[in-house]
């Protein structure tokens, strides 16, 4: 009962800013402060987007956008989780690749979008390529740190025991560096859909991303805006799905009020 | 049991050649309880890492169980001052995976996990994640999970350093009488002098930098230990010889760093 007041109270504040500010726009509309034809209203972009020739196809591209996000996510991930445990195992080629990997954190990866289309034509190929490696480095990157950041004193009890390598890395290298990993996914999976987008938006036959520069290019603002809002749901979906996976893997952490008291 | 010939152990650093032990011998004998004590930084938690083989020694060699295991790990049951379990296994989970890796077949390790843990009156805690229990508890879960590793000598690295007084008194009780009814090698490292009266046959006392065994004791009291122990003028009598030795090295000690 505590538990259920304490969420609600932390989640009425931030949902009545957002009414708010959706109401500050409808009126800004209402009131012609801005012209309807530029910035349409909230309830307008809701009334372009149900109309029966608009919404199947809205779905349509949101169902491409989610599969190349998905599928992008899952490959980049999965790559950078391979690489970061055969790095993590051989020592020698990690100091040669650790450093390029964590300057690559700062590269935005999406720049690389024109280029994969200059390569690989229009197909699904360089959209997906261009996923695959803006989950990949993240993933990696935390992963790495994770694995290297494993407690000092449960390794000297754990190889005190007679663990060898493959011991210590299942057992404890691994289990330890879940939670980075899920800081990396999470990261990650924000990720996914925006380069999804943007792949799209250069290649616009298919996705969400196409679908809203059409759009913009047809002058069809609402649906320019309901396309924009689509993104973000999936975006959040992505998220909140990997958010969850993280809290049916990771049940042994204490809860955060123990932390705190414990602090 | 346990055999140490003349270790020594140096490290290089920036700052020259730092000697950390310098040919200690010693001897556990099978079901025999030994203490190390000697003041901070005197070596003690190298001297465990070259027993229990995660470094080698500069010179010298260890026996465990009448056999030469000079640098090989896995052949100690041990139980840091840390509890050291890890957060993502159950209690029951971390005391089974200690056993597998020692060789004890699954289904067995479970089995005795459960049965030990009911006995020692935390069966209600085998399923729950260590951060649920008090830091006493935690020690109880490690020092039975070494005592019920097939190795045969234990080794016990200030076990009861980060309690509270009450519960390390608390502690040292039950963990002799736990002893005193399945008697294995152990060898202690501890601060506490009275600690070490307390529970050993043997105490041996160590200076600092570089260690070196200045001094034997064999302590006289009968077991099962009586709690009365601390009232005996004997005891009383030993502890100021031990703290008298130690002090003499804490001089230099300070000098030291």
């Amino acid at each position: 009962m505590d538990n259920n007041a304490n969420r609600w109270s932390r989640i009425w504040p931030p949902v009545v800013v957002l009414a708010a500010l959706l109401g500050i726009w409808q009126a800004a509309v209402a009131f012609s402060l801005v012209e309807e034809w530029i910035v349409p209203s909230p309830a307008g972009v809701v009334q372009e987007a149900m109309k029966p020739n608009v919404w199947p196809r809205l779905m349509e591209h949101a169902g491409a956008t989610i599969r190349l996000a998905v599928i992008g996510f899952a490959g980049g991930s999965a790559a950078g989780f391979v690489l970061a445990a055969l790095l993590h195992l051989l020592p020698g080629v990690r100091r040669g690749v650790y450093p390029l990997l964590i300057l690559s954190q700062s590269v935005p990866i999406v720049i690389l979008a024109p280029l994969m289309t200059m390569l690989f034509g229009y197909g699904l190929l360089p959209k997906l390529l261009l996923v695959v490696l803006v989950c990949f480095f993240p993933v990696c990157v935390a992963m790495l740190g994770g694995l290297a950041g494993t407690d000092e004193g449960l390794r000297r009890y754990m190889r005190m025991i007679g663990s060898g390598k493959w011991t210590l890395f299942w057992k404890l290298e691994l289990p330890g560096a879940a939670q980075s990993m899920f800081s990396g996914l999470k990261i990650a999976a924000s990720y996914s859909v925006l380069s999804a987008s943007i792949a799209e938006m250069l290649a616009p036959k298919l996705g969400l991303g196409g679908y809203m520069v059409l759009s913009t290019k047809g002058f069809m603002p609402e649906r320019s805006f309901a396309a924009a809002i689509l993104i973000i749901i999936v975006s959040l979906a992505l998220f909140g799905l990997v958010a969850l996976a993280e809290k049916l893997v990771i049940r042994w952490r204490p809860a955060k009020e123990e932390v705190k008291r414990d602090a | 049991m346990l055999e140490v010939r003349r270790v020594s152990k140096t490290f290089e650093g920036k700052r020259g050649v730092k000697e950390v032990l310098k040919d200690v011998s010693l001897r556990v004998a099978e079901g025999e309880f030994v203490s190390l004590v000697g003041p901070s930084g005197s070596g003690k938690t190298t001297l465990f890492s070259v027993i229990g083989g995660l470094e080698k020694p500069t010179s010298g060699e260890v026996h465990v169980g009448g056999r030469e295991t000079t640098g090989e790990t896995g052949h100690v049951a041990y139980m840091p001052q840390q509890a050291s379990l890890l957060p993502w296994r159950t209690v029951a989970g971390n005391i089974e995976l200690s056993l597998t890796i020692a060789g004890v077949a699954k289904k067995k390790a479970r089995e005795d996990a459960l049965e030990w843990l009911r006995r020692i009156g935390l069966d209600a805690y085998a399923d729950a994640y260590p951060h649920v229990l008090s830091g006493g508890m935690q020690q109880r879960v490690s020092f039975l999970r070494a005592l019920l590793s097939p190795q045969r000598l234990m080794l016990l690295d200030e076990p009861f350093g980060a309690l509270d007084a009450l519960t390390r008194g608390r502690m040292q009780k039950w963990l002799l009488s736990l002893w005193e009814q399945n008697r294995r090698s152990v060898l202690l490292v501890t601060h506490s002098i009275e600690e070490a009266l307390y529970l050993s046959d043997r105490i041996l006392v160590l200076s600092s930098s570089p260690a070196v065994l200045v001094e034997e004791i064999v302590v006289p009291f009968e077991r099962p230990r009586r709690e009365e122990l601390w009232e005996d003028a004997r005891f009383m009598e030993l502890r100021g010889r031990i703290y008298r030795q130690l002090e003499k090295d804490g001089g230099e000690e300070a000098d030291h760093g």
